[in-house]
Formats: C-alpha cells, structure tokens, sequence
C-alpha cells in the first residue's frame, strides 16, 4: 500500500515532482561537478608537488642562504681578440645555503621520520659562442696620436648562447626519497649504491630528446664527462631535473664537498608530518622546513586560480544551489500537503496514525531526493567531462626562494629562481562524492520530507469534513 | 453506548469565537439508528466529530463505552477509529490515486491487516455493496453513487461498532439517493452497528429509529421514529 500509493501520488503530481527532482539535481549535480573540479585541482596540486620533489617526499629541509651572490663565476679570457668560447659552470642554486650532509642522518633519527636523504640542486649554466673582436689600428696609425687610435679600434660584434639546465645530485644510496622517486625510468637504469663514486647520469627524456642523446652516450659537464645510464619522464611537462648526477660528484662539480641544500623527508605516516615538522624545526632552529600543504600555499599560476574558484566560489555557488533547490522543494510539498488537507484528514479519520501518514509525505520527498540525486549525478558527471575536456593546462609556479628547494630552472631562457609545470586538469567524480551525492539528495528530500510531515502531522481528522461543512 | 452530558463546543477565542454546541445532553444506545436533522451550521457535523473522537470538546463529557473520549490521548482516539468507527462523508473523501478496492483496503491499513487477507477482506465488503465490477476503477471513473458505496465499504470492512455518516445523500441525485439509503438500513440491519447519520434529507431521516433536531447547537427535539 506505502509503496503504491507513493508512485500514484508521484504519478498524479508529475509536473511538480519534475520541478523538485531538477530542482534538486541541478543543486547536486553542481556539488558534484564543484566537487569533481575540487579533487581534480587537488589531486593536480598532489602531482605538481609530488613531481618536485618526490613521491615518497612529505617534508624538504632547507635554509635560507645569507644575501650575496650565487657561488661559481665564469672566467672568461681576458685577451680582447676574437675567440670562441664553450664553458659551464655549476652554480648552488641562489637563496639557498648549503650544509653538512650530515644533517640528513641527523634528522632521519627524529621522531616521526621514516627516512631522510641529501640532495643538492645546483643550476649549469652553459656559454657557447664567439666573444666580440676588437682590432688594434696599425703600429704607423698609432703613432700620430692617443686620440686618433682610440677612435681607430674596429670592433667585430661576437655572438655568445647562454643555456640553463637543471642537475639534481641524488643519494644513490636511496632513491626512493627525493626528486628522482617523482620520475619515471623511460630507458635505461636508476642509480645504485655502487654508482655513488661513477661518472654516470640520468636525463631527462625532453632535454636528453633536445641534445641528441641516449642511454650510453656521454654528457660533458665542465669538464668531466658523464655517462648516460638512464633517461627519465616527468610525471607532468616541466617538472624534474634535467640532469640527475651522483651526490659526490655533483658536489665536486659544484665545489662544495660534504655539503648538500636540501634534506628530502619521509614521514613515518601522513599523520606524523606535522610532529616531524616540529622535531625538525626543534633540531635546526635555521632550516626552512616545508611539507606539502605549506608548499600548496606557495603554488601559484592558473593552478592555485582554479583551486582558489573550485574551494571558495564553486562551493558557494553549490551551496547557494543546494539550498536554494532543498527550499524549493520544501515550499512545493507545503503546497502539496496543503492541497491535501481532506485527503490526509480522512486517513486521519480512518485510523491511520500521524506517524503513518508523515511517513507517506516522507516517503514521496525522499524518492524525488532520490530522483534528483540520480540526475544530479549525471549531470556532475557530465559537467566534470566537460570540465576535463574544456579546461585548459593549468599552470604551477612554485617560487624556490619560499623555502621550497627544488631543481632550479628550466632549459634555455628559464627563470632559476622559480619553476612553472603545466599540469592537466582530470575532473573526478569518485565513489565516495556518488555517495556524499546520493546522502545530500535524501538529506534533501528528508528536510522537505519533514517540513511536509510536519504541516501533515498537525493537521487534525475534523479537516476532512470541516472542509465540506 | 453513548451518553453525553452538557456538552459545549467553541471555536476560536474572544469576541470572534463561534459557539457551535451549546449544552447538549444526549444518550444513544447500541444498535441504534439515529438521525440528526437541522439547518445548516447549527452543529450536526460538530457532533457527528465529536462522537467519532475526531475532535474534543470544550466542555462537559462525551462518553463511549464507559470511556471519557475527551479525556483519552490522541493514540487512543486514533485506535478507537480504527477499530469501533466507520465514517461515511457527503463529498466521500476518497483517495483519488487509489482504486475503489485500494480506498477499502486504506481502512485496514491501520489494524495491520496485510496482503491478500486485506485485499480479501476489501473485495467482500466491495461485493456487499454491489461494487465488484468496478473495484480497479479509480474514484475519478465512478459515479457519485459508486464513490459513495466505496466509501460506505471502506467503513464497513473493519467491522465498525459505529457508523458515523455526515449527509451520506448531500451530493446524490435522487435515484442514488434512495439507493444509498437503503444500503445503510440494510448494512444497519444485517451487521447490527450503531448508526449514526447527520442529514437535511427527509428520506433518510425518516428511515432512521430515533430522529433528533439540532439548532443553535442545542438538542431541541429528539423523536422515536412513528413519534
């Protein structure tokens, strides 16, 4: 009878029970759509982070380097003749002191923490080209005056390519912390521990891609010349290193023995970050200690755009929706009860309880919550496909000199002191919003449900024939 | 069955309040049918609700079977409706998404009669009052004289102590009218119930066993039938 009697009552108000269950879909299908674009931004900000500066990576421990200027200079001939030059140098990367890589056993002993490695990040930067020509007037020239030869000095414009790349020395001994655990092995090897004295490197697969080279051929880098092992992918465009290089021997390239600028961490669970944040800060009163959420806040670009509109506006706008859908609704089965004050009055008459008869109003708003909350879903996820579809490459611009170390620079023309990663945006809808989507929908349907029950629940028998009298 | 004693019934408070039962003092007994006479808004429906634990009064005792009705909670009156009284309305007040055998099968719902015994139970008292052929018809497709029939089969299947109708023939053509009427003497006879029908209608009045006038919420006359 419950059962029957809902569907026929549903059936007999079908324009208003259509306008309650859009209603309502429209207001979850934009909590999810909103919530969709919400993981999608987060689980974009998740690999823009994780990509600088590791998976395994829940903490990086750096300290802010005194003002001056960035270790390493060129030093460029002082001849005045033409020349060709092709020289590297190694700079740590600017803002970021280095310390004793004795740090990092220190902090893999605290409390919290699971594991910890040394990295250095430095910044190669690389001229190649001619210097400009000056040509001395002749000997005969030069005799009839000062003046007249400074005047006769023909210079000859040189041309000089300056390139930037990124080198990552890694702790061979573990890399499953620290910027090479982001990257995946597209050729070749990963490091190992006997690797820790080698010439060996592992490339980037653009860069290796823009230099011509594969697994086996040889980088020169100021001199030395390192064999390739392996070549990597980035998890997104733009993260990773270029060049990822031993520990020892990036140190020795940069002139820094024993000594590294960053600390990768590895919390012993997500839960023990904030404790081994604070042991960390406790043991180096000095070090910029930076987890991922104090790195999300850093993050800016297109990225942190959109997660600013997916957090703040997208769920106003849901709410604004939900509630404004739940109200409607709530006001449509007022009228409805209203309009069926002998109806309900009679079955008052007849013996059905209160609570019988509000579980029948109940029942009809609940099966439109639960109607709305199906089309709701499908819009959700319709909107999310769109989104995915139509939303542009979100861009990341994580700042190195917020106290996020990580590899500096960006090919030829990058900025080293920042880092700008283009991620696509996947809005998803999960199993876990279908469900929050179908609880909001019966949350809906119930609030009205009971707004509806409740006018029912007060009316009294004598309606029913009051009404005719 | 029923005695009630200086019964009064207001609506509404100060100046703007209507006093519809003023001082009624009344006795009905079991297996009576009565008919309650008088011009309209003079309080017959007020204590046709009255009797049926549809309302409570402002003053004074309605007693049924020894129970102080104003006295009993709102779970109890609803029991009561659900096991001792049927109601029979003038407008039928049938559920009309419901066939007529689902609006006979709505009385039964609140004394937990299920499934098929229910829908048993629904045909036999559809079948007594001559309606099996249009059981699946929803109120809508019936005529009034078929409404009310499934509506004197919704108060007859519980097997009612009392049958409360308030003017069962007001929205009758006359034909349907002397129908009606003659179902209810003959249900009044063969289930032996207690009958209790507000009326403008001679016909009916003149049909029942005891005959009673009501105006300006006072009992004026009440006649044995030949009296």
């Amino acid at each position: 009878m419950f059962f029957r009697y809902l569907s026929r009552e549903l059936r007999r108000r079908s324009k208003q029970a259509l306008v309650v269950s859009l209603g309502l879909a429209v207001g979850i299908g934009l909590v999810v759509a909103v919530s969709a674009m919400a993981t999608g931004v987060q689980r974009a900000q998740g690999t823009v982070l994780h990509s600088l500066y590791g998976v395994g990576t829940d903490i990086t421990v750096t300290r802010a380097a005194p003002e001056g200027p960035a270790r390493g200079r060129f030093q460029v001939g002082a001849g005045n003749d033409r020349q060709r030059i092709s020289r590297d140098r190694v700079l740590t990367s600017p803002g970021q002191a280095s310390f004793d890589a004795s740090e990092a056993d220190t902090i893999a002993k605290l409390d919290g923490v699971s594991g910890a490695v040394g990295g250095l990040d430095l910044s190669l930067i690389h001229l190649n080209g001619k210097l400009p020509r000056f040509t001395l007037p002749s000997q005969g020239a030069a005799s009839s005056g000062a003046s007249t030869a400074q005047s006769s000095v023909a210079v000859t414009p040189g041309q000089i390519n300056v390139s930037t790349s990124s080198v990552s020395g890694i702790d061979t001994s573990n890399v499953s912390i620290g910027p090479l655990s982001a990257t995946e092995l597209a050729h070749g090897r990963t490091f190992t521990v006997s690797d820790a004295k080698r010439d060996v490197a592992i490339l980037d697969a653009q860069f290796a891609n823009q230099k011509g080279l594969a697994v086996g051929d040889s980088i020169t880098i100021d001199g030395t010349s390192f064999t390739v092992v392996g070549i990597t992918s980035p998890p997104v465009q733009g993260a990773g290193s270029d060049i990822y290089l031993p520990l020892a021997k990036a140190q020795a390239l940069a002139g820094v023995k024993g000594r590294i600028n960053t600390v990768y961490v590895k919390a012993t669970s997500s839960e023990s970050i904030a404790t081994a944040k604070r042991a960390i800060m406790q043991a180096d009163p000095k070090a910029t200690v930076s987890t991922s959420s104090d790195l999300a806040k850093q993050v800016t670009g297109s990225l942190s755009s959109a997660s600013n509109l997916a957090t703040k506006l997208g769920t106003w706008l849901s709410i604004a929706a939900l509630v404004t859908a739940i109200a409607l609704a709530t006001l449509l089965t007022l009228a409805a009860v209203g309009r069926r004050v002998r109806e309900i009055g009679t079955l008052k008459a007849i013996g059905w309880r209160t609570r019988r008869v509000v579980g029948q109003v109940m029942g009809e708003t609940l099966v439109l919550g639960l109607i709305g909350g199906a089309l709701g879903i499908g819009l959700g996820i319709a909107g999310a496909w769109v989104v995915t579809k139509v939303a542009p490459s979100l861009e990341a611009t994580v700042s190195s000199a917020g106290g996020f170390v990580g590899p500096s620079g960006s090919g030829p023309g990058g900025n080293p002191f920042s880092r700008t990663i283009a991620v696509a945006l996947h809005a998803s809808v999960t199993p876990a919003l279908v469900v929050t989507a179908v609880g909001l929908s019966l949350a809906g349907g119930a609030i009205a449900g009971l707004f509806g029950g409740w006018r029912a629940a007060r009316m009294r028998p004598a309606d029913a024939i009051r009404q005719v009298v | 069955m029923y005695e009630l004693n200086d019964v009064t019934k207001r609506y509404g408070n100060g100046r703007g309040s209507v006093e519809a039962l003023a001082g009624v003092d009344l006795t009905v007994g079991d297996g009576e049918f009565v008919a309650i006479q008088g011009p309209t808004g003079q309080g017959k429906s007020t204590l046709l609700q009255l009797l049926g634990g549809m309302d409570r009064q402002t003053s004074g005792t309605v007693t049924y079977d020894g129970r102080e009705l104003g006295a009993l909670s709102e779970g109890e009156l609803t029991r009561l409706r659900a096991h001792e009284f049927g109601f029979v309305f003038q407008t039928f007040n049938l559920i009309p998404t419901l066939s007529s055998l689902e609006n006979v099968e709505t009385a039964l719902v609140p004394l937990g009669v299920h499934g098929s015994e229910r829908r048993r139970r629904a045909e036999e008292a559809l079948a007594e009052v001559g309606l099996t052929q249009r059981a699946a018809h929803l109120p809508g497709e019936l005529s009034g004289g078929e409404q009310q029939r499934t509506a004197i089969a919704r108060a007859l299947v519980k097997g009612p102590r009392v049958v409360l109708a308030d003017e069962p023939t007001g929205n009758l053509g006359q034909e349907t009218r002397d129908e009606i009427v003659g179902l209810l003497e003959k249900l009044w006879t063969t289930h032996g119930v207690t009958l209790i029908v507000v009326t403008h209608d001679d016909l009916v009045a003149t049909r029942a066993a005891r005959r009673m006038r009501l105006e300006a919420g006072r009992v004026l006359e009440d006649l044995p039938m030949g009296a």
